[in-house]
């Protein structure tokens, strides 16, 4: 059994327009210790699994339309308010993109980092105290003794990202959701979040559902990776297979969109067109409008996930060969 | 270090830009006269403010009696002072009950999202009250006593720093941090306690100051128009509604109870402003 099992999961907003599914029959399995990356653009539907995951959504507009979400053999989706609050935290724990806004700027850092613990475990203020900083090391923040007493302002956006991150690992989580986490932050400090993220991983086991739109990041940190268009996996493979051959025609625009240092290319090329609005989306396979390999029959319907090989499965009639 | 020490808050920072706010700190220093000469008033005027004496009737202020004395000879100075006493007494309490009141109410209404309609039309109709209108209508059932006017006070003043409370917390609730800390598994009352609350506070306290100073003058006007405290109740309102049909012959007794009420008022005001300019960030921007 998995740590984390996602099936037939669908999610439903209901607006002015009428009922809408950001998120669309999409089961995924993730492993202790192993790090899942999402990717797709800003609409496809990973921060919104994400949230449903961790319960977070506000029900309305929100709610499952379907599916379920099993964590530790728990199904998370009609589980009581009470027992969620035990299972975030010292369950499930999430880092969210902004770090400059993620943090409560009228409490010290120490503060926060304790507070997240006493609000799971019974501990004198000098344990508590303890443990932040030893946290707070973890998450490499130099003399953290003194950095405890430190309000938020007083902190640049990297180590504020270090301070969520011990804030979430502090409970020692079986699954870690990093929301786009180093998106906010310069590309050096990216690599060092990142870094960190795969030593923490490394020194307490967890799991981590990484959501990001950038296929740099996934290269370096993945171990397995689904794609997401328009609310709907298009594809998914470990993270060698999908960067050396990926199948979806989505997979692959991504990947030419991305810079590269050595092969030459005058311009990127770029995906044609924009994601579909959710209320319309084009009949069949939701990509087909933008598509370069698109044929009539794409619109015919909505192409099943297929198996290529072990692992890897992808959502296309036709899949042109690489 | 040891973590009593890592609690050094952002308070020293917001007092140090109260110390270098002129209209605060002359605000607080009249504030401060009026408080201490309440909190004093058994030392500085010993002579009881009810007792009559009627061979020193309309006596201007002089050395015997620094602020004269009215139609009974009774001593202005003592009246005027425990008149200060109540006035100071009523403020207190109506922000204290507006603070707790106002913030449950508020918070409630802003957090959990069904209670607003509700919470919010029922403010919404006391607050469609004139106050002094209002406060009439409350002492009118209550009875006219120190307490009833404190109740009634309450009652006027409650819904509108609700309504404060209630923005503040709708803003707030939406915030990352607040996301955030119930992703890490806190629970509504910790998250309103600790993370919206706190936050919260700048709005209310710039709002209660003022309220106070309203509470002042609305006691001041119930009292003048014979519905507050019964006379002979030492109350600023009190003395000037007797005062009153012996303006001609014997200013002092209206004019001096006035100006203390005056005073009063501005130095609340101008404490409220310095608080609003030093802890609403949108306005310290301009300024």
């Amino acid at each position: 059994m998995s740590l984390l099992e996602v099936r037939n999961l669908t999610t439903a907003f209901q607006t002015g327009r009428g009922e809408i599914t950001a998120v669309e029959d999409v089961s995924f399995d993730l492993n202790e210790g192993e790090i899942l990356g999402i990717v797709g653009e800003s609409g496809s539907g990973k921060s919104v699994t994400a949230l449903t995951i961790m319960g977070l959504l506000p029900r309305p507009p929100a709610r499952v339309a379907g599916g379920s979400v099993h964590f530790a053999g728990e199904n998370l989706t009609n589980l009581s308010d009470s027992r969620m609050q035990h299972i975030r935290g010292p369950g499930i724990a999430m880092v969210f993109q902004e770090p400059m806004t993620s943090l409560n700027p009228v409490f010290t850092i120490g503060d926060q980092i304790m507070e997240t613990i006493a609000a799971h475990e019974r501990l004198p203020q000098r344990a508590l105290f303890a443990r932040a900083v030893e946290m707070l090391e973890k998450v490499g923040i130099a003399s953290a003794a003194t950095r405890m007493a430190d309000y938020p302002h007083q902190l640049s956006g990297g180590q504020r990202q270090r301070v969520m991150l011990a804030i979430a690992l502090v409970c020692r989580p079986k699954l870690l959701i990093a929301d786009e986490p180093t998106t906010a932050l310069d590309v050096t400090i990216q690599a060092q979040i990142l870094d960190l993220l795969l030593d923490l991983r490394d020194e307490f086991g967890m799991a981590i559902m990484l959501i990001t739109h950038n296929m740099g990041v996934i290269a370096e940190t993945a171990d397995r990776v689904i794609v997401m268009y328009a609310g709907r996996i298009v594809e998914e493979a470990p993270v060698a297979t999908l960067f050396d051959q990926p199948r979806h025609p989505y997979t692959r625009g991504l990947l030419e969109c991305v810079p590269s240092l050595t092969t030459e290319r005058d311009r990127l090329i770029a995906i044609p067109g924009t994601l579909p609005e959710p209320i319309r989306r084009p009949p069949g396979c939701r990509f087909a409008p933008r598509c370069r390999f698109a044929e009539p029959d794409c619109a015919a319907g909505i192409p099943p996930l297929t198996r290529l090989a072990p692992g890897h499965n992808a959502a296309c009639i036709h899949m042109p060969e690489p | 270090m040891a973590p009593e020490d890592i609690r050094q808050s952002p308070l020293k920072l917001t007092l140090r830009r109260l110390l270098h706010h002129r209209l605060f700190l002359l605000g607080l220093g009249l504030v401060s006269i009026v408080a201490i000469a309440a909190l004093l008033a058994p030392w500085i005027a010993p002579v009881d403010p009810n007792k009559l004496a009627m061979r020193f009737k309309f006596r201007p202020p002089d050395g015997d009696f620094v602020f004269g004395t009215d139609n009974f000879g009774r001593s202005l100075w003592s009246r005027v002072i425990w008149g200060a006493r109540l006035s100071m007494f009523i403020g207190s309490a109506v922000v204290l009950i507006n603070a707790v009141c106002g913030t449950a109410i508020g918070a409630a209404a802003g957090y959990f999202r069904r209670l607003d309609n509700i919470l919010m039309r029922f403010n919404d109709a006391l607050m469609a009250f004139p106050a002094v209108l209002l406060a009439i209508g409350v002492t009118a059932v209550l009875g006219p006593s120190v307490n009833d006017v404190i109740i009634a006070l309450g009652i006027v003043y409650t819904p509108r720093t609700a309504r404060i409370v209630r923005s503040s917390v709708i803003v707030l609730r939406e915030m990352e941090y607040v996301q955030a800390a119930v992703a890490a598994g806190a629970g509504h009352w910790r998250i309103l306690r600790r993370h919206i609350l706190p936050n919260a506070m700048a709005p209310l306290i710039v709002q209660l100051s003022f309220l106070f100073a309203y509470a002042v003058l609305t006691e001041a006007t119930l009292s003048f128009l014979g519905v507050g405290a019964v006379p002979p109740t030492p109350t600023w309102g009190n003395i000037m509604a007797e005062g009153r049909q012996y303006m001609i012959d014997a200013p002092w007794i209206i004019a001096i109870p006035g100006i203390a009420l005056m005073i009063t008022v501005l130095g609340l005001n101008l404490l409220g402003d310095g608080l609003r300019d030093v802890l609403d960030p949108r306005l310290r921007i301009q300024s």
